[in-house]
């Protein structure tokens, strides 16, 4: 979900940011800086349930630090050597650019006018969101389609907005929009009884259902009205960088594809599969590309984990965040997660 | 008070005519449907022992958010074993401001020296780190500590430059004259957020590569410089405020500029004008959760972050409470203290 409003501070910051990029010193050197420094400095969110979170004794935790300590295995070899700053949607991509942060793990939406119009790379997706409703169970409705007549609970300035008057209008519905600023606004309104309908991205629907009096009470419609593709970002001067972050992501992936976890990566070492062997590093050089050693995505799998682990740890059915994988599953299992071949 | 006097008293304040009785009625009613249940969801139906969401199952308000996160609300993310650290610094802070009223007239002068210029360097260097103290970087510093740093901070940078600017608008010498003039115009033209974003996102980019200034330390100079014009503005007020007599007797004195001002002007000006500083150093610590959008987390961010744990999901009337009694109580006290000063330099014969 990204805010529209279109803000004068962040376009003077943008323009500033535009003149000065081209005196940016630190092209080509993230991996050397964070080497140097012996941490990794990863730009989270300031709370997103599941993505990004500190619990009460300061851990963080979530999908997207869990990519960051990823990142930290690969080139450190500790998963525990990454510095986290919280930043708000306003100021993630200077802070990006000024260099404060390695790279940016915040539940961002890629799109074509971030990804070409402000110097910085997307380096994947982590999470595929994407809108959806949810509705109280004695309302008797099991699809978006039947939603006629309805008042729908949207925050105001967002794409989520947007997408709903397309959704309806396409669909030659009716409904009437109850708009909120902030969204436990928005899920309180709708758990009192203004709305039949409340809509946002679904990883915070299900989220927000935990807000409601008595969560048993709401569903999740199936229908996903549009596409947040979710994922990291890097600067856009360091090829070397986007790479070994690219592929950190894609070894996550692939690790679970090919069935290695935490748990059993140090038994499959012994394996005769030459697709295991090459994800492991046992043969080829993969790390040679990225200037890494050859433990690099040993590493990231035996200290963060493949992907699906992650996933079930953070957003799973197991979490109150509570989604199923959905999108998010592998392509071979009927999702569209697709990693290209490590070799 | 016996029933005549209540009944009287009934009569006078709150059912003196027809327009009043309704307005009263209608105030008992909203009070009288608001404050029960109220009470009902804060205390009676409140759970307040437990480790977990899990254990708030009553119904009302979950206090045990608020005891679970405690820690983390007033230090962020500064780690545990150092929070002694943290904690000196705050207790040297009040046995200072309390010692003040203690203490001979005479020793006062010192006391504020040591708060202006010495304290400040005790703190950073047993918040920070150095001289074999652990260094702890201010990306860690957050909560109801950082609220307090920011504020005390800030009023230690804004005051003197307020005075200096306020004297230098009056200035006969036209140089330093418009500058104050045009200094202060532009801080005070320009809104807060538009300092912070500049100070925390902006300015790192002017900076010739590999030479960086904390963030922290830009955001709290520019909040210090933005206060500074509020200062200056409240101070020349005072300045207006006093007769010429009083500066032409200095003068007659043969009294220096800085002599004068800072004997006979200054001293008269500022006890005139307390409210109003009062006033903006109210403002400055209420202004504080602004540096959320620029990633930092003082007390209403670190709240923010705690409600949107996934374990934690639903407590953001218990969090925004607990943060707007904070504010009011911290607010009040300035308030207080700053009254108690107002009656001890008054000079008006009764």
């Amino acid at each position: 979900m990204k805010k529209i409003r279109i803000n004068s501070f962040a376009v003077l910051a943008f323009v500033v940011t535009f003149i000065f990029t081209t005196f940016n010193a630190n092209a080509n050197q993230t991996r050397e800086n964070v080497i140097k420094r012996g941490s990794l400095n990863c730009g989270v969110s300031q709370g997103v349930p599941g993505f990004s979170n500190a619990d009460a004794s300061g851990k963080w935790a979530g999908i997207d630090v869990d990519f960051c300590r990823a990142i930290a295995a690969a080139i450190l070899g500790d998963a525990n050597k990454v510095k986290f700053t919280p930043l708000s949607a306003k100021d993630r991509f200077e802070v990006l650019k000024a260099g404060d942060i390695d790279v940016l793990a915040r539940n961002t939406t890629w799109t074509l006018s971030r990804d070409g119009g402000l110097a910085l790379d997307f380096i994947g997706t982590n999470f595929y969101d994407g809108q959806g409703f949810m509705v109280r169970k004695a309302a008797n409705i099991n699809s978006a389609k039947k939603l006629n007549n309805v008042k729908v609970c949207v925050e105001t300035g967002t794409t989520t907005e947007l997408n709903l008057r397309d959704y309806f209008k396409a669909n030659k519905l009716k409904y009437e929009p109850v708009a909120f600023t902030k969204s436990d606004e928005a899920v309180a309104a709708y758990d009192s009884g203004r709305c039949d309908v409340y809509t946002t991205d679904k990883s915070g629907l299900a989220a927000n259902r935990t807000k409601t009096k008595n969560p048993a009470d709401h569903i999740i419609l199936p229908e996903t009205i549009s596409k947040e593709p979710l994922g990291p970002v890097v600067r856009g001067n360091d090829e070397n960088w986007a790479n070994i972050t690219r592929w950190t992501l894609n070894v996550m992936i692939e690790a679970e594809e090919l069935g290695i976890t935490k748990a059993n990566v140090d038994s499959l070492k012994s394996t005769d599969n030459p697709a295991i062997k090459r994800l492991l590093g046992l043969e080829g050089e993969t790390g040679k590309n990225l200037s890494l050693n050859n433990e690099w995505s040993y590493n990231i799998i035996k200290q963060v984990g493949n992907y699906g682990e992650s996933y079930e740890a953070n957003v799973g059915p197991k979490t109150p965040v509570g989604l199923g994988r959905g999108l998010n599953q592998l392509w071979t299992k009927g999702g569209i997660l697709y990693a290209p071949p490590v070799r | 008070m016996n029933k005549e006097n209540i009944k009287n008293w009934l009569k006078v304040n709150l059912f003196s005519n027809w327009y009043n009785s309704i307005i009263s009625l209608f105030v008992l009613f909203v009070f009288f449907s608001i404050i029960p249940s109220f009470i009902d969801w804060a205390i009676i139906k409140a759970t307040f022992i437990g480790k977990t969401k899990a254990d708030c199952k009553t119904g009302g308000a979950c206090w045990v958010f608020i005891s679970v996160w405690f820690e983390k609300f007033i230090y962020g993310f500064y780690p545990d074993k150092e929070l002694w650290r943290v904690n000196l610094a705050f207790i040297i802070l009040i046995l200072t401001v309390v010692s003040a009223f203690f203490v001979k007239p005479k020793i006062k002068p010192f006391i504020l020296f040591f708060l202006i210029f010495i304290f400040p360097i005790i703190g950073f260097v047993l918040i920070h780190g150095g001289f074999g103290l652990e260094n702890v970087e201010t990306r860690v510093w957050g909560g109801l500590s950082l609220t307090f740093m920011l504020t005390f901070f800030g009023i230690i940078f804004a005051f003197p430059l307020g005075v200096l600017l306020a004297l230098g608008k009056r200035s006969e010498l036209p140089v330093i004259k418009y500058f104050c003039i045009v200094f202060v115009e532009f801080w005070r033209g320009i809104p807060l957020i538009t300092v912070l974003f500049a100070a925390a996102i902006m300015f790192p980019l002017l900076l010739p590569a590999n030479t960086s200034v904390d963030k922290l330390l830009r955001v709290a100079i520019g909040l210090g410089i933005f206060e500074s014009a509020y200062v200056a503005e409240v101070i020349r007020g005072g300045l207006q405020s006093l007769p010429k007599g009083q500066y032409e007797a200095a003068k007659s004195l043969g009294m220096s500029y800085w002599k004068m001002n800072f004997l006979i002007i200054l001293p008269q000006a500022i006890k005139t004008v307390i409210p109003g500083l009062t006033n903006t150093f109210i403002a400055l610590f209420k202004d504080t959760p602004l540096i959320i959008l620029v990633g930092l987390l003082e007390l209403l961010g670190m709240v923010n972050l705690a409600k949107s744990n996934s374990y934690w999901l639903g407590m953001a009337i218990e969090g925004y409470i607990f943060v707007g009694i904070i504010f009011w109580f911290f607010s009040y006290l300035l308030s207080r203290y700053t009254q108690s000063l107002e009656k001890k330099f008054s000079t008006e014969r009764h």
